[in-house]
């Protein structure tokens, strides 16, 4: 079992330095522009994501004080549409998605004992791409020109007819700019998880949380495709004239529904799927013992990662299908409810079976766990087409996917906070601020959502920016909005936990509860370099067990030192046999020049400033061009050593 | 909104199951206030939505269950794994998790799987061939309604006759809309290009509230409808109106209104029988005087509100397709004798 010693340094003194030479970077304004260190870039993509939440956040609660009472004046329906449009499009795109890859990019090294993602360069490009992007949907908005026709944005409400100006010419753009930033992410992170885990680390070691990391990424290598098309066909239609979903031309208008929910459903799963991983790395910290059924937890992953490719028609189910292939997509829809079965009953058995530490964390699992299977019980009644069509695109759906997504992506991003709050900061949270915040958080989210359910079944459909009295929706109304407020509170009390742990928090050891994977395993904050011994692992749970942590300390060998430049260990795919050394690149503004020159780019192409637009094109090809260009080094430093 | 209170329509059908309903979804007294007129799908009056409403409580009781089961493994866990001194174990329960998890739902995913497709067979089948049939034509922010075979039209209100089925037809104008009866049948999008058909059903009299469900743009929160449920000597009648010139003024005010809507600006848009108005930009109004609302849902259908909608409705309906109208204030009171006038 784990202690909460710092690791005996297997490194020297002298060691030490030269990594620290490597490695550190000085604080400096262009160290802040060019850095790469997968850490540094985590936590803007936590923080950058948080702010954009706070955003979606503050949308949110404006509407719900407009809806607060019937027939309120409070925001014009055109604010309102643009408000509902921003919320989703922004809680899907630009939190879940971003927040969950910062967690990823700040812990999946650290899991697998490396010492940095596997393209550092690329990683700093997805960071500044996906701030960009964020920036450039969120400025629309003071000018009333944001995006204003839902999350998906169906057509021909979305075609230049039907809504004119730039409000979905910022859509279709800000996606398409931002799909850069996701598919850069998610290459990384199977190029990281597959070549960079430490000596050791078969794949039957690999923590639950990376294998969720790398299911995802694969899931949005294929999922965003059909997003980026679909996106790129509505500009054309909107920008160029062109016919794809015009009906009156032959075009189509469900093949917009189609291409939108390949992707679109599959996002479910690519947000939830690291949010369930989050529970399996926490739990087994609060539990003590290892998450039960670990093969049975990989295989559920991997499964809903298949199936989740198969159930995108759920959400036409009132378009007037053939009922054949409705029946068909309501059985694989039925059907993918069972992976995540299997997971539930994993924790809860791995809860029965360890002994209970109730922290602050663990108390974000169990409302989890609450949150998220009342939300599966609704989901799997979606999946019956007759039940669907009676209840989709009412207040019954929007209360399914709040608890699916604040159960399933929220509470367990709120775990992962506190969790990991001390390695991140290297400093405690204050337990009672933490607890009041979950007991806030916790009651707000029922209160808001569970009324939902029951005005929905009333006939009460969503997106709507007021109602009339009459029939009967305006008390529960009045309470979700109620409900939403303490939400706030407690989101409100999170962030002030985090300012005053960062602020006041009593400095944390590097293994503060006691956890079994290797980020535990070394200093909070960890250094630039990780570790400075790269691990050799030798169990699912390194940290708890001896020979892992000795190969950091008493064991550690110069061959896992890599003292000779910013290096770190190339392994084999499956077993994770020592391969070669690699040189990893320094910090360089190349990233932010070409994130920059995309920006440029898109902004460009959303004013119609097309010359503008090609010479940025130009721009960012001469760019990549000089960051692919073979640098003149002797060959040993190309990788080539061994 | 009087004529709404028909007796049978406030009936519950089954007052038993809908009080434990209420009681075990938010033990909560104002459901059981405003369920007697509220449009809902727990309230059903047609067989479309007889059917989900019985598979909703199969759904809702094995929910129940399996929840009372995950809550009750979590709240033994806290109560019995938390002491300092309990004993971690260590074993490996796969049998549990792949029985609790994946066995047992299996079980019950097949049994609902099974419900669901019955009830999908059941609202996929469509009506006789010599059933009525009304034709709908979603526009923002506003329902068109025809027969096929009668000449007029209305907006926001369709006539059924009970007991019947009776299919309809559905097109949009412009974007995509959906129909949606909560009481009577679930949604039927309404797809840019192409025609989709339900049909309705009420088992008894009454007058259902329908509203688009799909998002269609600015005023997509007023778009609303009635179903009007009737005996077939009243439907027929409604047929027999719906086809026939709009009632001749009476009085010399509705007169002087019939001609400021014929010579002023509302016949540019709008429709009424038997006037030389045939517009089709707007809604057709032989009929307005008798219809529930004013603009789709947005305001009762009164003479203040018909003033007010007339003089803008941009202050009722913003965003809608209607711009203020420039009419005489002494015109006015004329023009909403003459509409209110049109039953």
């Amino acid at each position: 079992m784990s202690t909460t010693t710092a690791p005996a340094p297997g490194a020297s003194q002298e060691d030490l330095a030269r990594l620290d030479e490597h490695w550190g970077e000085r604080p400096s304004i262009r160290s802040w522009f060019s850095t790469v260190d997968h850490k540094r870039i985590g936590r803007r993509y936590l923080v950058t994501a948080s702010l954009f939440f706070v955003l979606a956040g503050i949308s949110a609660l404006a509407m719900r004080t407009q809806l607060a009472r019937p027939e309120s004046n409070l925001l014009s329906p055109q604010e309102y549409n643009q408000l509902f449009t921003m919320h989703g499009t922004a809680m899907i795109f630009l939190f879940s998605t971003p927040m969950l890859f910062g967690f990823g990019n700040y812990l999946v090294p650290l899991m697998i004992g490396s010492r940095d993602m596997a393209f550092p360069k690329l990683n700093a490009l997805g960071y500044w791409v996906f701030l960009f992007a964020g920036l450039f949907m969120w400025a629309s908005l003071p000018f009333g020109a944001a995006p204003n026709a839902g999350w998906f944005a169906y057509v021909p409400l979305t075609d230049d007819v039907n809504t004119p100006g730039l409000h979905m010419d910022v859509y279709a753009l800000g996606l398409l700019f931002l799909g850069i930033a996701t598919t850069a992410g998610s290459i990384n992170f199977i190029v990281t998880a597959l070549k960079l885990r430490a000596p050791g680390m078969s794949l039957n070691r690999v923590p639950l949380f990376v294998w969720a990391i790398v299911v995802t990424a694969f899931m949005v290598i294929f999922a965003l495709p059909a997003l980026n098309l679909d996106n790129a066909m509505l500009f054309l239609d909107r920008r160029f004239d062109t016919h794809f979903f015009d009906p009156d031309a032959a075009g189509n208008v469900l093949l917009w529904q189609h291409l939108f929910w390949i992707f679109g459903h599959p996002d479910v799963y690519i947000i939830v799927m690291p949010a369930l991983g989050i529970v399996s790395a926490v739990l087994p910290a609060f539990t003590r013992r290892g998450v039960v059924g670990y093969v049975l937890v990989v295989l559920a992953i991997v499964s809903i990662a298949i199936i989740s490719f198969g159930v995108w028609v759920h959400h036409m189910f009132a378009t007037g299908l053939p009922h054949l292939s409705y029946s068909f997509f309501s059985a694989a829809s039925t059907v993918i409810t069972i992976p995540s079965g299997i997971q539930i009953f994993a924790w809860l058995a791995t809860m029965v079976l360890g002994r209970l530490v109730v922290r602050v964390p663990l108390l974000f699992l169990i409302g989890f766990i609450v949150t998220f299977v009342l939300g599966g019980f609704t989901g799997a009644m979606f999946a019956l087409t007759a039940f669907d069509q009676q209840v989709t695109d009412s207040y019954f759906v929007v209360a399914h996917f709040h608890y699916v997504l604040i159960g399933g992506a929220v509470f367990p991003i709120l775990a992962a906070i506190y969790y990991w709050l001390p390695k991140i900061t290297g400093r405690m949270y204050h337990e009672g601020l933490g607890r009041w915040a979950f007991a806030l958080v916790f009651t707000g989210m029922q209160v808001t959502f569970f009324p939902m359910h029951l005005y929905g079944l009333f006939g009460m459909p969503r997106r709507v920016y007021t109602y009339r009295s009459e029939p009967g929706w305006d008390v529960w109304n009045l309470v979700s909005t109620i409900g939403s407020y303490v939400l706030a509170a407690g989101l409100l009390l999170v962030l002030i936990g985090v300012v005053h742990a960062i602020r006041r928090g009593r400095p944390a050891p590097p293994d503060p509860w006691g956890g079994d994977t290797l980020e535990w395993a070394t200093d909070s904050p960890p250094k630039p370099y990780n570790f400075p011994v790269l691990p050799q692992v030798h169990s699912l749970h390194p940290t708890w067990d001896e020979a892992s942590r000795a190969s950091m300390g008493d064991d550690a060998t110069a061959d896992r030192t890599l003292t000779d430049g910013r290096r770190t260990l190339l392994t084999s795919e499956l077993d994770g046999r020592r391969e070669r050394v690699v040189e990893m690149p320094e910090a360089s503004l190349q990233p932010l020049l070409l994130a920059l020159a995309l920006l440029v780019f898109f902004t460009a192409l959303l004013f119609a400033w097309y010359p503008v637009a090609l010479a940025a094109l130009l721009a960012g090809a001469v760019t990549i061009a000089v960051w692919l260009w073979p640098p003149r080094r002797p060959e040993e430093e190309l990788g080539v050593v061994s | 909104m009087n004529e709404t209170r028909d007796p049978a329509y406030a009936r519950r059908r089954r007052p038993v199951r809908h009080a434990v309903a209420a009681a075990t979804l938010a033990g909560a007294l104002p459901l059981a206030a405003c369920a007697g007129d509220s449009p809902s799908a727990l309230n059903p009056a047609g067989a479309g939505a007889i059917r989900i409403a019985g598979l909703w409580w199969v759904l809702f009781w094995i929910s129940m269950a399996v929840f009372a089961e995950v809550m009750a493994l979590l709240v033994w866990a806290l109560v019995f794994r938390r002491r300092h001194d309990t004993r971690v174990r260590h074993g490996q329960p796969l049998r549990f998790v792949a029985v609790a998890g994946a066995g047992v739902p299996l079980v019950i995913l097949v049994v609902v799987y099974a419900l669901g497709l019955r009830d999908l067979a059941a609202l996929g089948a469509a009506p006789g061939r010599d059933a009525p049939t009304v034709e709908v034509t979603g526009h923002k922010w506003w329902w068109e309604v025809r027969v096929p075979g009668v000449d007029g039209a209305t907006a926001n209100e369709l006539h059924i006759p009970v007991g019947e089925r009776v299919r309809v037809r559905l097109r949009t104008a412009d974007v995509l809309h959906s129909f949606w009866v909560p009481q009577l049948m679930p949604k039927t999008d309404l797809i840019a290009g192409e025609v989709r058909e339900t049909w309705l059903h009420a088992e008894r009299p009454g007058r259902y509230r329908g509203q688009c469900a799909e998002y269609c743009g600015t005023q997509h929160a007023h778009m609303a409808f009635q179903v009007v449920a009737e005996p077939r000597p009243q439907f027929e009648a409604w047929l027999a109106r719906l086809g026939s010139p709009a009632r001749q003024p009476q009085t010399d005010a509705e007169r002087r209104g019939q001609q400021a809507f014929v010579q002023g600006t509302c016949a540019g848009c709008h429709a009424i029988r038997g006037t030389g108005a045939d517009a089709r930009v707007g809604p057709d109004l032989s009929d307005v005087g008798s219809r529930w609302s004013i603009g789709a849902g947005a305001v009762p259908n009164d003479a203040g509100h018909l003033g007010g909608w007339i003089a803008n409705p941009q202050t009722v309906k913003p965003g809608s397709y209607m711009p203020p109208q420039p009419v005489d204030a002494e015109r006015l009171p004329d023009l909403i004798a003459y509409l209110r006038s049109l039953t």
